[in-house]
């Protein structure tokens, strides 16, 4: 197209792009992109499911539910009816209780994954960052650890601690470290040497006080970011541990379980896999939707700005 | 280039930009980034295109080039004329063919400019192969040709050469053989010289024009120094926030400017005339004996080789007065300034602050040194943390030495309007200010913590020329109102003139001349000294009085 063209066509830019109003006098250059990214539809969207995903956790109780553990073996393997809207698995239980249930593992996992990896990765990464002999020991370490199957490691923990919330939650934890740790520490190279920190130091501000007030913050959103991934492959971790046997007990009603479970009849009750797998793709879909469009508001270069 | 000696084929009109308007695409409610440029350049003929950062001048040779970025740009009316053809028409095949052959660019910043990971020769031949259908030898001819009219020594090393291994004037005739090889009509050069020394400048100045001459380029020259226009300018196009204010020959521009912004911009360039002379029986606040930085540089093998990045330097700053460090890149001027701020550590020597020896105090105790030497850096952009408010950065220092929040406050306020800034600024944050504001903050921010010694590194650099007079002039009345001693380091020995009492002239880590600023700047003795001098651009124009200066000795004298 030439310039000529160009001046003639329609723009052709997304939705977010034509939102131009001034931040007002105070607000800083994150919040402000944030609020442009917030304006977008499918990261609208995306945030209403996860919204509701949260709610249907909490009220699971209130939804029509009954006890995702009882069975009868009666109803087994029953198609979709009033009684059982999503039908019944091999043991008589009910998939549409099992699978609401089932959403307070994934979150729970979710969510304590991103929090204690963010946590236990930015310490580790602000040290690797600020001590040069610390560095080379912490960063071989942690290439040996990423050198290991994720799957496979939170397998073999599992197998040797016994299975319950806690040890699935470390297993898929330990993988998740690295990866924090390399991009805090890389946040810190790059930040300590900038002249504003250069400036704190003639200023007189201490060690301490400066991490805390000039390198941390600059971490929390590349960080926020990698959490929203983290939370996502948490999920999908759970799951796939669970239906690999090696997750949460099979009496606990999680996604992964319910698949588990239902992949013996498949060609029976399609729902039994169905259902809970879309659930997984739909919270995945989400939370990386919402991860992307932070990463793309947050950084100045992605965000189409000139 | 005077008047007089214009060639025939001056009068050929190469570029014709007329009524030019590019606005942001999608228009928003913003006024258009520039409207109604007009003006021509004839073959053999050099056109500045002079203004401040935000002015319109690189987007004005953008869209000559046809470069403007994709959707976010678009020229919405007006036409650009290159050899009679329509660059705004014309397809992108066309304006491939156009690029190299008709109008070529040369960058700001040659490293950038040139691929990192390509050898130079094959980067030059890269045009050659894309628009001639010269066989292998007879391209290598070219290159050799090329490289040799731009003057690089040795040139089949050159040829093989990747850039980084290259400096940078080297690599900005590189850039200039690859846009003037195919001879084009235009030639558009973007601050080709702002990124590298004086020396380097004045040669790649000399190179542009005698090339320009012998092939009758018409070349566009973007350029905020008036310094260079001086020295290369045929006819100005004076551009300010999207419009051009006045266009001229260089002689009416210089000496006749009838717009009073024209008038402001060419007479805040800095002379090199000295404005202040230094007592010697003044109290001593800082000296510097034989201070040094060495480096190792570690070997793989044997052992590590040390690389002296200052040399038993030797300085004093008197009370109330300014020193000022000159020098090139690599002078060493920064390491010097790092190690009194105890940046870094020196290697040898001691830095005496009103008789205590600096380099003596032992790491737990350097908190309570900091305080009494501050530093203005650079960069008023990359100075400020982005994300805390102005109040808070300026109060950051009282509060780490413990003062209540409300003290700080009502100092930190105090400071801002000693630097010109209005007190309500301190809840807004960085990226809301100009570069010139933000390095007023960086001022009041040194200056609110009450320091014996004030380190200014390169602090008016980065600002355009009359941002760069106010800032000097605020400097040199804060110096006159608080008493502050001051070290000043820049590269630009017309800036130190305008404020500096001392002189010290630095070159690869030594100290090759100091002195009082008139004797250094009027009587240099150092053959180094006299280069830098000579070198500076617009020796031969007083700005201030809008007249050339006949015997360039005038200057200093």
């Amino acid at each position: 197209m030439t310039l000529t063209q160009l001046a003639t066509s329609p723009p052709a830019t997304g939705p977010d792009r034509s939102v131009n109003d001034p931040p007002s006098p105070s607000e800083s250059f994150a919040r402000a992109q944030l609020r442009r990214v917030f304006r977008s539809w499918p990261v609208r969207m995306a945030l209403g499911a996860l919204v509701g995903l949260v709610l249907i956790a909490i009220f699971a109780s209130w939804l029509g539910t009954s006890d995702p553990t009882e069975l009868s073996p009666g109803a087994r393997l029953k198609g979709v009816s009033a009684a059982h809207w999503l039908g019944t698995d091999s043991l008589g239980r009910d998939v549409y209780s099992r699978a609401i249930f089932g959403s307070r593992v994934s979150l729970v996992v979710g969510l304590g994954a991103a929090t204690i990896s963010i946590a236990i990765g930015l310490l580790i990464g602000v040290i690797s960052g600020y001590s040069r002999s610390a560095d080379a020991i912490i960063m071989r370490f942690m290439d040996g650890v990423m050198a290991i199957p994720g799957i496979l490691l939170a397998i073999a923990l599992v197998s040797l601690v016994g299975a319950n919330l806690l040890t699935v939650l470390i297993a898929i934890c330990i993988p998740d470290i690295p990866r924090v740790v390399r991009l805090a520490r890389a946040v810190v190279l790059s930040v300590r040497s900038e002249p504003y920190v250069e400036a704190a130091t003639t200023l007189g501000t201490r060690f301490h006080v400066m991490i805390w007030r000039h390198i941390v913050p600059s971490t929390v959103a590349p960080l926020i970011v990698q959490g929203t991934f983290i939370f996502a492959s948490a999920i999908l971790a759970e799951s796939v541990l669970s239906f690999l046997g090696a997750g949460i007990p099979p009496e606990t009603p999680s996604w992964g379980n319910i698949m588990a479970d239902g992949r013996v009849y498949f060609q029976l009750q399609p729902g039994l896999i169905l259902f809970p797998g879309l659930l997984v793709s739909m919270t995945v879909l989400s939370i990386n939707l919402l991860g992307d469009a932070m990463r793309d508001g947050l950084d100045p270069r992605l965000s189409g700005r000139l | 280039m005077t008047t007089s000696s214009r060639p025939d084929s001056y009068r050929v009109r190469v570029l014709t930009v007329s009524e030019l308007k590019v606005e942001t695409s999608p228009a928003l409610e913003r006024p258009p980034l520039v409207s109604g440029i007009c003006f021509d350049v004839c073959a053999g003929e050099t056109v500045c295109i002079v203004g401040e950062s935000g002015s319109g001048k690189s987007v004005t040779s953008l869209a000559i080039m046809g470069l403007l970025p994709k959707g976010a740009l678009e020229v919405t009316r007006g036409s650009i004329l290159i050899d009679g053809e329509d660059v705004l028409s014309a397809s992108e095949t066309r304006l491939r063919q156009m690029r190299a052959s008709k109008m070529a660019m040369v960058f700001q910043e040659p490293m950038t400019a040139l691929n990192p990971v390509q050898r130079v020769g094959r980067q030059i031949e890269e045009v050659l192969r894309l628009h001639t259908s010269l066989t292998a030898r007879h391209r290598r001819n070219r290159i050799m040709e090329m490289l040799e009219a731009v003057h690089l020594p040795d040139i089949e090393r050159i040829y093989r050469a990747f850039p980084h291994e290259l400096s940078g004037g080297q690599r900005q005739r590189i850039v200039i053989a690859m846009a003037l090889i195919l001879k084009p009509k235009v030639l558009i050069a973007d601050e080709p010289t702002t990124a590298l020394d004086v020396t380097t400048q004045k040669q790649i100045l000399n190179l542009i024009r005698e090339l320009q001459q012998s092939q009758q380029t018409a070349v566009v020259f973007i350029t905020h120094d008036f310094g260079v226009v001086s020295e290369i300018a045929d006819r100005i196009v004076v551009m300010n926030r999207g419009r051009v204010v006045e266009t001229g020959t260089r002689d009416q521009i210089l000496a006749r400017p009838s717009e009073d912004y024209t008038r402001t911009l060419v007479s805040s360039v800095p002379s090199l005339v000295p404005r202040h002379r230094s007592d010697p029986a003044a109290h001593k606040v800082l000296e510097v004996v034989g201070l040094g930085k060495t480096y190792e540089k570690p070997q793989f093998f044997g052992r590590a080789r040390a690389v002296a990045a200052a040399k038993d330097v030797n300085l004093t700053v008197a009370r109330g007065e300014i020193t000022g460090i000159v020098g090139e890149s690599g002078s060493g001027k920064s390491t010097v300034a790092r190690c009194i701020e105890l940046l870094i550590e020196p290697s040898s020597g001691s830095v005496m602050l009103n008789g205590d020896d600096l380099t003596k105090v032992r790491a737990r105790d350097l908190h309570s040194v900091r305080r009494r030497v501050q530093f203005v850096f650079q960069d008023p952009y990359r100075s400020l943390n982005p994300r805390r408010t102005v109040g808070d950065s300026v109060m950051e220092g009282l509060i780490n030495y413990g003062m209540p929040r409300r003290d700080a406050f009502g100092q930190s306020a105090e400071s801002l309007e000693l630097v010109g800034l209005d007190r309500a600024v301190m809840s807004r944050y960085p990226h809301q200010f100009s570069g010139g504001q933000r390095q007023r903050i960086c001022i009041a921010r040194a200056l609110v913590m009450k320091p014996e010694l004030l380190i200014a590194d390169e602090a008016v650099s980065a600002l355009d020329v009359s941002v760069q007079a106010q800032v000097l002039t605020l400097i040199d009345d804060i110096r006159v109102r608080t008493g502050v001693s001051i070290l000043f380091i820049t590269h630009d020995l017309r800036v130190a003139a305008q404020i500096c009492h001392k002189i010290l002239v630095m070159r690869r880590g030594e100290v090759v001349e100091v002195g009082d600023a008139m004797t250094v700047l009027a009587n240099p003795l150092h053959e180094y000294t006299r280069t830098l001098i000579e070198a500076a651009p617009g020796r031969d124009w007083d700005f201030q009085n809008f007249r050339p200066i006949h015997a360039p000795s005038a200057t200093i004298n």
